[in-house]
């Protein structure tokens, strides 16, 4: 019987008290380096939460007027403004970013180097550009918007604050993950995980699908809202 | 050695990968065609988490994981939820202080973005 099967036997309940209670490895057939990872992200879970607990307080209470980020957030094309244009687009390249790392996590455990190479280096490109179009908006927003972290001419000063600390922290994120996308790239594409195995493509990939995940809940309650 | 982590069809994530763009596409619609209040919120909010449950589960591999690391990772940010609905209670308060005892306006209108202004050239 397979640990699924044998899982669905036993139930949820029964199985969680199970595996927490054995004496031994409590995350069976989990490499510690996934275990942890997976623990990392849920401390990122809170910080996240945190900022955007703490937007949704500021917004609540705040009794100056709140931009509409549909309209601070237009680009012009072809001299018309659309709506959250760059958002858009910004929100797509993150998404065939974390389809070609889930691609590079299949291909890893084929042992197929190449593909996981080619496929971890276009998620990095993608998630460069990422950054890229983020400093463009940034740019604009201070620039043209004339929108700071302490001002605004639209209203609440906290758009700002709330702004350029949660995006900034979720560019950090993307930032470092392309680091971490280039290096784990190049040492499959050297042979350093011949022996050890791929698993270190997945937990990669769990950082970056974890960034996209983010990028989901800033994109709808900022820029949606 | 029979299987090596998490291996699946590659045709799952082909689908969810469309799937995660339709959703996409449609959040992004809320906004052109301007929907307000209530039916905003909703739809915003059901492909938020249709979105974010088809990431964790199939992407990040959850549905596939054993229920001692499930329940470890997906319990605790409950307490989150519980945090949320402190602090809307919190701001509810602060902000209804705020208008009752220092007369803010209730529903400020936010002026034009710069860009968006009478004689700002389009950008």
């Amino acid at each position: 019987m397979s640990d699924a099967a044998l899982e669905t036997s036993q139930g949820p309940i029964a199985s969680t008290v199970k595996d927490w209670s054995s004496d031994m490895t409590t995350f069976k057939g989990v490499p510690w380096g996934k275990a942890m990872m997976w623990i990392f992200l849920l401390s990122d879970t809170f910080i996240f939460t945190c900022f955007l607990i703490g937007y949704m307080t500021v917004r609540m209470t705040v009794s100056e007027p709140w931009p509409n980020p549909s309209l601070v957030f237009s680009l012009a094309f072809m001299g018309v403004p659309v709506p959250l244009l760059l958002i858009a687009i910004m929100t797509f390249i993150l998404i065939t970013s974390s389809g070609t790392m889930a691609m590079a996590v299949n291909m890893g455990y084929r042992h197929r180097k190449v593909a996981v190479f080619w496929l971890m280096f276009a998620t990095a490109m993608l998630g460069a550009s990422f950054v890229g179009m983020q400093a463009f908006e940034w740019s604009k927003l201070i620039g043209d918007e004339h929108i700071a972290a302490w001002e605004n001419p639209m209203g609440a000063a906290q758009f700002g604050s709330v702004f350029f600390m949660v995006t900034g922290f979720h560019g950090m994120h993307v930032s470092v993950g392309v680091l971490y996308l280039l290096i784990v790239a190049f040492r499959v594409l050297l042979g350093k995980y011949d022996e050890k195995g791929f698993e270190i493509v997945e937990i990669t990939g769990l950082y970056w699908h974890f960034v996209d995940l983010v990028w989901v809940f800033i994109f709808a309650f900022f820029y949606l809202w | 050695m029979a299987t090596e982590g998490q291996q699946h069809p590659i045709k799952v994530y082909f689908w969810i990968w469309a799937l995660l763009f339709v959703f996409s596409f449609f959040s992004y619609m809320v906004d052109w065609w301007q929907l307000q209040g209530m039916t905003r919120w909703t739809l915003i909010i059901i492909f938020m988490l249709l979105k974010a449950g088809f990431i964790v589960a199939i992407f990040m591999h959850m549905k596939w994981e054993r229920y001692a690391l499930i329940f470890a990772i997906l319990v605790p940010p409950a307490a989150l939820l519980v945090f949320m609905f402190l602090m809307s209670v919190e701001a509810e308060y602060a902000w209804a202080t705020r208008v009752e005892y220092m007369g803010e306006n209730p529903a400020p209108i936010p002026e034009l973005p710069p860009s968006h202004q009478k004689g700002a050239a389009a950008h």
